[in-house]
Order: C-alpha cells, then structure tokens, then sequence
C-alpha cells in the first residue's frame, strides 16, 4: 500500500510503509549510506505529515519485515497485547504523539507498554523533537533489581568499565577501583574482555565476583563476552551474575552476532537457576546501537532507528537488568556528527522507556566522528532530564581497550551533583557506610576509611 | 597477614598504581570536575586523533622517498569524492575512481608479465601513519620481497581508500598477493598506526575471512623492521599455500607457525 501527501500542490508519493518511515526519519548518515534517507527538508517534512495522519492500527496491519522468514517480527506479533492497546487503538500517529505528551501519566504509560509495538513508537518518535523525547521519557519509570535498585525517580546510575588492552587483572581491578572512588558501579561493574575465550571469561567474572564481595559492595558484575561463552562460564560454576549479548532487530542481524531467541532464551534460564541476585532475578545485559542491523546487511529497506526499535522487542522478551544503545560507537557512516549521535541518544532511550525497557546509554563517540566532549556533556544533561537509568563511565573518558570516548567517572559525579540525582539506594547506603560519601550524599575529599580497607585488603600485596 | 598490618593498615594510594594500566586513573577530581593538566592533555590527544583523520597524506613526499629507494609509484583514488564523502560512504572507499581504473589498466598492459606482487599506500583514517611509516615500510617490505625473488608491480598510492580497494587494484594489476598499509583509526594514546591488510587472489567482493592483518605498526608498536619480515613471510606463504585468511591462519597453525591476527579493524572495514 502506498501513502501521499501534498504540499502547496506538490503530491509526495512514498512507495509502502517502510519506505515513509525512512524518508520521516530526522537527517542522518546511517540511511543515506543505505539510500533510504529523504531527498531534503521538504521531502522530510511531506512524509513526517503523512506519517502524523497515517492510524496507529496500520503497523499491525503492515509488517516491515514478514513473519514468515523472520523471527524478530513474529516475537513483535505475539508481544502486542490487544487490550493493552484499547486506549490508544483509534489514534493516528500524530494524536498519539499529544496523547503521549498530554493525556498520558506514568501509569498510562506502564499500562500501554504491551499494547505498543516498536514500529508505532519509532514512528512517533519521529514527529518528536528533542523537547518532546525528553517530556515524555521522563515520565515513564522502569525499575529493575538484582542486587541493587534500578531506574528510580531521581536517581542516576553507573556502569564502571574498567576495559584493559590485554584483560590484565590488576589493570581491571585498579580501573574498577578508580570508579568506585568516584561512585561508579551501581548499575553493573562490566568488562569488554580484549579476547572471547573460556578461560579469560572465567577469570575476569572471578576477578569481578572477589572485588564485589570483598569489599561487599551492593551490586552485580558481568564480562561481557559471547552468551556461548557465558554458558560454558555457568556450566563450570562460574559466578555470572549477568549474561550479557549486543542484539539488533531482525533475525538476520541476530545470526550476524551468533545467536536467535531460542539461545538467548537458553541462557536467561541458565542464569536464572544460578539464583545469584538478591532483591530481585533481572539478570540480562542487552546491548544494541543504531547501524547494526545496515552494518550486518539485515536490514531490508528499513531505516535504522526503526530497526533499533524492534531490538527493543528482542530486549524485552528477557526481562533484562540493564539494555543500552552504544550510540556514538558504531560510526560517522551511521551517525556523523554531535547533532546526529546527540538525537539519536534521545530517541533509543525514549522508544526503550516506552516499550518498558530499563534504558541506558553509552554516552560516546570515536574518533572519525565529527564530536567532542562538549556535546557529550549536553547529551548526558539531556539523558539526565530525561530520565535515564544509567551511563557508563571509565577513566578519563579515555576507553584505552575499545579505542573509544565515554564519559569520565567524573562526569556521572557532575551529573549527581549538579542536577541532583542519586545513586542506587542499596549502592547510595554502601557509599556512606564505608565513609566515600558524607551525610549529604557527597563524595568526600579524602575518604580514608576506606582507603585503609582497600590498603588491608589482599587485593593489592 | 601479620597482626601489625592489621592494626596499622596501610592507606590506599590509587596514583602508587598508575604503570599497571594504560587507563588514565588517579587523574584527581577538583570538585566534579577533571583538573585542568588532565583535561587539556585529553583534549591534546583528541586534536592529535581528530587531525589525523582529517588531514591529507603528503602523497608527493611519499613518493619522492620511494623514488629514492628506486622504487616506481602509480597515484589512484577511490570513488569517494573527498573526505568527508569517505568517511560517510565507506561503500565509496572500497571502488575505484574511473581515471583510476584506466590509469591501472593502462599499467597492467605494460607489464610482460604480472606481478606477484602488489603493494598499495592507502591513507585510510590515520594520514599521520601513512605520513611516519608508510614509506619506510613499503621500502623494507619490498627489499625484503626481492631478495625471496618476488617480483613487485609499481607501488599505488591509493587516496580515501578503505581496506578492500585493494581488491580492484590487485585484480586490475593481475597480482598474486595484494598488501594494503592503510591507516588505522586513531586512538587517544596512538594516532599512528598503521595496519597491513593482505589477500592471495584479491577480487572485488572478497570477503574478509580471506584477509590476514598486522595491526598496530609503529614506533612503540610493532617496528617496521618486524612488521616488514613478517609481510614478506605471509605473503610467501601465501604464494605458496595458494590462499590467505583463515584458512592460511590453519595451515600455518599444523605447521607451527606464529599465528597471525585475523582481526580486521572494523573503522577501516
């Protein structure tokens, strides 16, 4: 079926429902590169009003990707809860977008999330600005726990990643330290190994597991290796406490990473029975980035943000602790500039919020992207107004393993300061408890306490 | 654990610990901020990083320095228009231009008899690796490549290319072997690096299973001298294996060999 609309008597024809979501998708490289992308603004625009027009009961109506030969469109069939739906079933995607921004409040937000597919969430997302992302996000909690509580209200979480070149283990666990030190590590402490085998998987969960539980810190580590190798890790009795796996959004892709649903399912019930959390059995680590899909060739005609949304329906199938989008990473050729990485950093945390996804995000960029520190700073500002469960921080900013920019330890104390968030409770009390932070919840100068702890402890001499 | 130490422990110093990792910890934290020496060296080595891929190789240098060794150069550019094109159409980087391929058809019906070896400079992401190391390297290679009696076709300086330009280059130029040096996206703490890609039997659509790569050559990295020994050693291999990739990584492997990284830097891809 195809869709038109006319400006100032010009008719803008756009071919099937693919095809308008790609040319309604705010400019960036990713889709021209695939040649999916508007010819200009006026284009753009033309197919963002047909797209504001068009029922929000036609994406189940039209699949972007069939069923039939794909496996992350049947798992987005079977997750649409029809009465879940009911409220928002004879809205077009422009009401929906008011609807989103006026009528709904947290809890009709928690209630709708089964009923929304992620093609009508991108959609929307796509008649949103900026503004609008944040608005709405904001008002959508999602709270996962394993040992720690994550997503509150005004509170602002942290992955500490203590990558190392070689996976040497005192290099990790001084890079842990280093972020502990600045209140790093309530969301997870999660390492990039450098190699994909057994051993060194094995090693660094044991690595992690003994800095945790020396040091009793309230919190949940994982190497993010393959999940083939998290199996094998938990098969030996290693102690996983999450399995981790990068997802994109067709079947295709998946295989590209050496998995489909049925492994994924494998492994969250291997976790499961390892019954390692303690307030609460989120256990999966998804993460995912705009590219990935056109990066594999998996992504049939379908713009990349549209495709990042239906990972969301592969995310949400586990009950994850933790999903981010690694934004920046993946590339100039998907997302060139600040202006690019920063909107899209916005989109992936509103469309996982809304499919009811703890959503974090790797604030980053690399070097042949047109980007700096500065819009990594407004990106975490707005991530933070918008409500974003959690970021990643390693020292420095420097990711001295994956030869990549995050954010600096430093930069999540900014953020809790400046704008008043808070860690993790159970993290928060752990803090205080060993003297990092004082009464007021402030990283203190010098917290000697705790330095003679770590100076005791065996894990240095 | 002594008694002593436990009544007096020691305190923790974190900077004490600093040549175990290339991480920048223990940078100090004036209030929620980096101190400012910290801050501007991070911003130093983003510049350095940033110009590096930005800025254009001195072909005329190169070639002048591979004059003097006597070795012959062939300048050829992709179908990516300028930089900013290459870095957004990696599609682009991987085709040659037109007058590229005509000028390399014309140099192929030159030669009596194809080469068995191709070496190609592409300035990749990292102009500064192709301004430190390329010329040095290209020389040392091909010493090292006529001295096992391989014969060498004219070396092509390829402008905005990615990896896999060498495909079309060592198919239009008849070679046995083609050998990319190409600059590597540039890390904070490396800016210099250059990769060797090589590929027994290049052709258009090659996938990169059939590569092997040397990465990380550079002053502090793997020198020019060990790189260069090891490139003529694959590349003879190659030749004598009749292929490249990971199923040369197994042959070499029966045979005992050093193992060679198959690892392709995905920036450059």
């Amino acid at each position: 079926m195809s869709y038109s609309t006319t400006i100032e008597g010009t008719r803008f024809r756009f071919d099937d429902l693919k095809t308008l979501l790609a040319k309604a998708s705010p400019e960036r490289s990713g889709d021209q590169l695939a040649g999916l992308a508007a010819e200009g603004p006026v284009e753009r625009l033309a197919a963002q009003m047909a797209l504001a027009d068009l029922p929000l009961k036609t994406f189940l109506a039209e699949e972007l990707i069939p069923s039939e030969t794909d496996e992350v469109s049947r798992l987005i069939a079977d997750q649409h809860d029809e009465a879940a739906f009911a409220p928002v079933a004879s809205l077009t995607v422009g009401e929906f977008r008011e609807w989103l921004l006026f009528d709904a409040d947290d809890e009709a937000l928690e209630s709708v999330t089964f009923g929304l597919t992620p093609e009508m969430v991108a959609a929307v997302s796509k008649i949103m600005r900026v503004k609008d992302l944040i608005a709405v996000a904001a008002k959508r909690q999602v709270v996962t726990r394993f040992r720690s509580t994550i997503g509150l209200k005004g509170h602002l979480s942290a992955r500490n990643q203590p990558n190392h070149p070689t996976d040497d283990s005192a290099g990790i666990a001084l890079s842990a330290i280093d972020g502990l030190l600045m209140g790093s590590g309530d969301a997870v402490i999660g390492v990039n190994p450098a190699t994909d085998t057994l051993d060194d998987y094995i090693r660094i969960v044991r690595l992690l597991d003994e800095l945790r539980s020396r040091l009793d810190i309230p919190t949940q580590t994982c190497c993010l290796g393959h999940v083939t190798v998290a199996l094998k890790a938990l098969e030996r009795g290693a102690p996983v406490d999450l399995v981790f796996q990068s997802i994109a959004g067709s079947e295709k892709a998946n295989r590209g990473f050496g998995i489909d649903l049925a492994l994924l399912e494998e492994a969250h019930e291997a976790a499961r029975a390892a019954k390692r959390g303690t307030i609460g059995d989120n256990l999966m680590y998804f993460e995912t980035g705009q590219g990935a899909a056109l990066s594999a060739d998996a992504h049939f005609g379908v713009d990349q943000q549209t495709m990042e949304a239906r990972t969301y329906a592969v995310a949400r199938a586990f009950r994850p602790l933790l999903v981010n989008t690694v934004v920046g990473f993946i590339g100039p050729e998907y997302l060139f500039d600040g202006r690019q990485i920063i909107r899209a950093g916005l989109e992936d945390h509103f469309c996982g919020k809304l499919l009811g996804l703890p959503m974090g995000v790797d604030v980053c960029y690399t070097n042949h992207a047109d980007a700096d520190q500065n819009d990594m700073d407004v990106l975490l500002t707005l991530l933070c107004a918008a409500g974003v469960n959690f970021v990643i921080t390693v020292p420095g900013a420097d990711d001295v393993m994956l030869n990549y920019q995050s954010l600096s330890h430093q930069d999540v104390v900014f953020a809790r300061q400046t704008l008043g968030l808070r860690p993790a409770p159970e993290f928060a009390a752990w803090l205080d408890r060993v003297g990092l932070t004082d009464q007021e919840g402030r990283l203190v100068a010098s917290p000697d306490a705790f330095l003679e702890t770590l100076g005791a402890s065996r894990l240095w001499n | 654990m002594s008694k002593e130490d436990v009544a007096r422990p020691r305190r923790f110093d974190i900077g004490a610990f600093r040549e175990l990792t290339e991480a920048r910890i223990a940078l100090g934290r004036p209030g929620a901020a980096l101190p400012t020496k910290a801050e501007q060296t991070f911003l130093l080595d983003h510049a350095r990083a940033r110009a590096a891929v930005w800025s254009e190789v001195d072909w005329t240098r190169i070639s002048a320095a591979l004059n003097a060794s006597e070795l012959p150069s062939l300048p050829v550019a992709s179908a990516a228009a300028d930089r900013q094109i290459y870095v957004r159409r990696p599609d682009l980087g991987r085709q040659l231009c037109a007058e590229g391929a005509e000028a390399l058809d014309r140099l192929a019906g030159s030669f009596k008899v194809a080469p068995d070896i191709t070496i190609v400079i592409g300035d990749g992401l990292s102009a500064t690796a192709v301004d430190f190391n390329a010329a040095p390297l290209a020389t040392a290679l091909a010493e090292r490549l006529k001295a096992r009696g391989m014969t060498l076709a004219p070396i092509i300086l390829a402008e905005r290319a990615r990896v896999a330009l060498g495909d079309p280059i060592g198919k239009a130029l008849g070679a046995k072997v083609v050998v990319i040096l190409i600059g590597e996206r540039p890390g904070l703490s490396a800016a210099d690096s250059l990769g060797a890609y090589l590929t027994f039997a290049p052709e258009p659509g090659t996938p990169d299973s059939r590569r092997n790569c040397l990465s990380n050559i550079r002053e502090g990295g793997l020198t020019i001298e060990r790189a260069a020994a090891s490139i003529a050693d694959l590349c003879a291999g190659m030749i004598k294996a009749g292929l490249s990739g990971v199923g040369l990584q197994a042959a070499l492997e029966r045979e005992g060999s050093a193992s060679v990284s198959l690892t392709a830097d995905e920036g450059n891809a």
